[in-house]
């Protein structure tokens, strides 16, 4: 790769061993995928739960706080595995909260902005067109690339630290204009109706285009989605085909015109509601008792929180049904301000902060107060928690409350 | 007799080891038990089974970003597979093996490596080649 006088100097150690280590990290990955040149970054964005860490990630990362190691430009965390205020109640132990405090220590020490949330592209500084950034998480990818503009690979919490620490990512995949064209064309005839539809949308595209190489060009849909449909939208189709851009006709900024990402010769694919009924149906439970309703994944706008609050008011959950909200803090203030907060607590929900459920130590948290029927609006979640040892099914955010009202899945 | 693949140049050590083949794709947080080191989502194709110290052969990536950190944190463990061959990694799986020097390698110009290889054949895995040789 060709580097800059100040990359070199990096590279030899000028910059201190935690710069050394971030730049070597990065030629390394840079090779791989046949990256020519770094490309500054605007911003990085960090994933970096304890589960994920371990004893080994957190170790790693105070090494390199005490090595002097301190981030070039801004960057921000994706959500937390254990909310300080919250933890005993939900299952969590000390170690857990131990592992959790000496993380967040050395990120303060490196000049890391403890924001905890995967929807930074709705509360704290949104990228812009053309921006090139170092993103992980891969909702914040999906949507910061496909409806803001911006330029970012899926960077995993190790990436996203180095490209913190020089200011600057190997210019590969959708840093390329190149990779940013459409490879494959669905073309859909269902209007999604709920947040949970559009999901479902995403998550169908996202499993037949199936690889983080393909760019899905969408068409039929005609009016502007809102950022939570797209929210959705997007992360269902991360989560289910490790897609980090797509486009839709005359919506999202790259694509005015099909022309516009060449999607003119590309075979037709239809999404019809057989399609997405077909992904849906393993995610079916009607009349099955239910253990906790989640509303995460991706965490909850203000907007989300106030649709919530609306469907709890005045009503009750059943005693065997748990309920958990996860939303940032910065949305947190304000849903306490509108009452939000309240009216999902007075309904026997419990709202945790900087947090994501399946970042919590999903499987710990399940065994602890045995959890197994999961029901939950996100398409991403069910796709994710199976594997945990969850049961996990889907409804609209209605049917949830309902649900968790009744204690049993009512639909 | 010997078989010799040719792919992109990976990451990693030289390894080598026995295979375990399916045709699906990988993601530590979705996939796997990583205490027990075992594949826990049940409609994975290799549910059940043990990773353990196997060259994993898979077809790409799944879901998200998780797994950079997850490889480094179960190569700490020791309990990891050896190595991982996909027809196409994703940015992730690259990352995270880089941090843990975590053997992995991809795009093999043979055609789909879960065909070309068979759970139970020995590897020896040479990355910086872009070669997998499989000799037994």
């Amino acid at each position: 790769m060709k580097l800059s006088d100040d990359e070199k100097a990096m590279l030899s150690g000028e910059a201190g061993p935690a710069v050394k280590w971030a730049i070597e990290h990065q030629l390394q990955v840079g090779r791989m995928f046949d990256a020519e040149e770094m490309v500054q970054v605007s911003q990085a964005h960090m994933m970096a739960d304890p589960e994920s860490l371990g004893e080994a990630g957190v170790s790693f990362t105070e090494t390199l706080a005490t090595d002097g190691a301190r981030v070039r430009i801004p960057m921000i965390t994706d959500p937390r595995g254990v909310d300080l205020s919250c933890y005993a109640p939900i299952g969590q132990n000390e170690d857990m909260a131990n592992l959790e405090r000496r993380f967040v220590a050395a990120c303060q020490e490196m000049g890391i902005m403890m924001t905890n949330t995967c929807i930074n592209y709705q509360t704290i500084m949104p990228p812009v067109f053309g921006d090139h950034v170092a993103y992980g998480d891969t909702g914040v990818v999906i949507y910061s690339n496909s409806v803001c503009g911006a330029r970012s690979n899926f960077e995993g919490g190790p990436s996203a630290l180095a490209a913190g620490l020089t200011g600057r990512t190997p210019r590969y995949g959708l840093h390329l204009d190149a990779h940013r064209q459409a490879t494959r064309r669905y073309r859909v005839t269902m209007t999604p109706q709920d947040l949970m539809e559009w999901g479902v949308l995403g998550a169908t595209i996202g499993r037949k285009a199936g690889s983080y190489w393909e760019v899905p060009v969408i068409e039929g849909i005609e009016a502007a989605p809102t950022s939570d449909q797209l929210k959705h939208f997007g992360a269902a189709m991360a989560s289910y085909g490790s897609i980090p851009l797509f486009h839709i006709v005359g919506i999202t900024p790259e694509c005015h015109a099909l022309a516009d990402v060449g999607g003119g010769p590309l075979n037709i694919t239809v999404i019809d509601q057989n399609a997405t009924a077909a992904l849906k149906q393993p995610f079916n439970a009607r009349g099955e008792a239910v253990d906790v309703v989640v509303f995460a994944a991706p965490q909850l706008s203000l907007v989300e929180m106030g649709q919530l609050a609306s469907l709890c008011n005045g009503r009750q959950r059943a005693d065997s049904t748990d309920v958990i909200v996860c939303t940032s803090s910065q949305v947190y203030s304000d849903a306490a301000t509108m009452g939000y907060v309240n009216a999902i607590e007075s309904f026997g929900g419990r709202v945790l902060v900087g947090t994501c459920f399946y970042q919590q130590y999903a499987r710990e948290i399940g065994e602890a107060n045995g959890w197994v029927r999961l029901l939950s609006n996100s398409a991403k979640i069910v796709n994710i928690l199976g594997g945990y040892g969850y049961q996990p099914a889907l409804a609209p955010m209605e049917a949830c409350i309902a649900s968790a009202e009744k204690g049993e899945i009512v639909s | 007799m010997t078989t010799e693949l040719r792919c992109h140049v990976g990451i990693g050590p030289i390894v080598e080891g026995i295979a375990l083949v399916a045709d699906d794709n990988f993601s530590a947080r979705y996939d796997l038990d990583r205490l027990k080191g075992v594949f826990s989502r049940p409609q994975h194709k290799l549910y059940g089974q043990s990773y353990q110290d196997m060259i994993l052969v898979l077809n790409t990536a799944k879901g998200g970003v998780a797994t950079a950190w997850m490889l480094y944190e179960m190569t700490s463990r020791q309990i990891a597979p050896k190595a991982i061959l996909l027809n196409q990694a994703n940015t992730i799986l690259a990352q995270g093996a880089a941090l843990a020097n975590l053997t992995m390698l991809d795009r093999f110009t043979d055609g789909n490596v879960t065909q070309l290889i068979k759970t139970g054949e020995h590897l020896r895995v040479i990355p910086d080649q872009g070669k997998v040789i499989i000799t037994g």
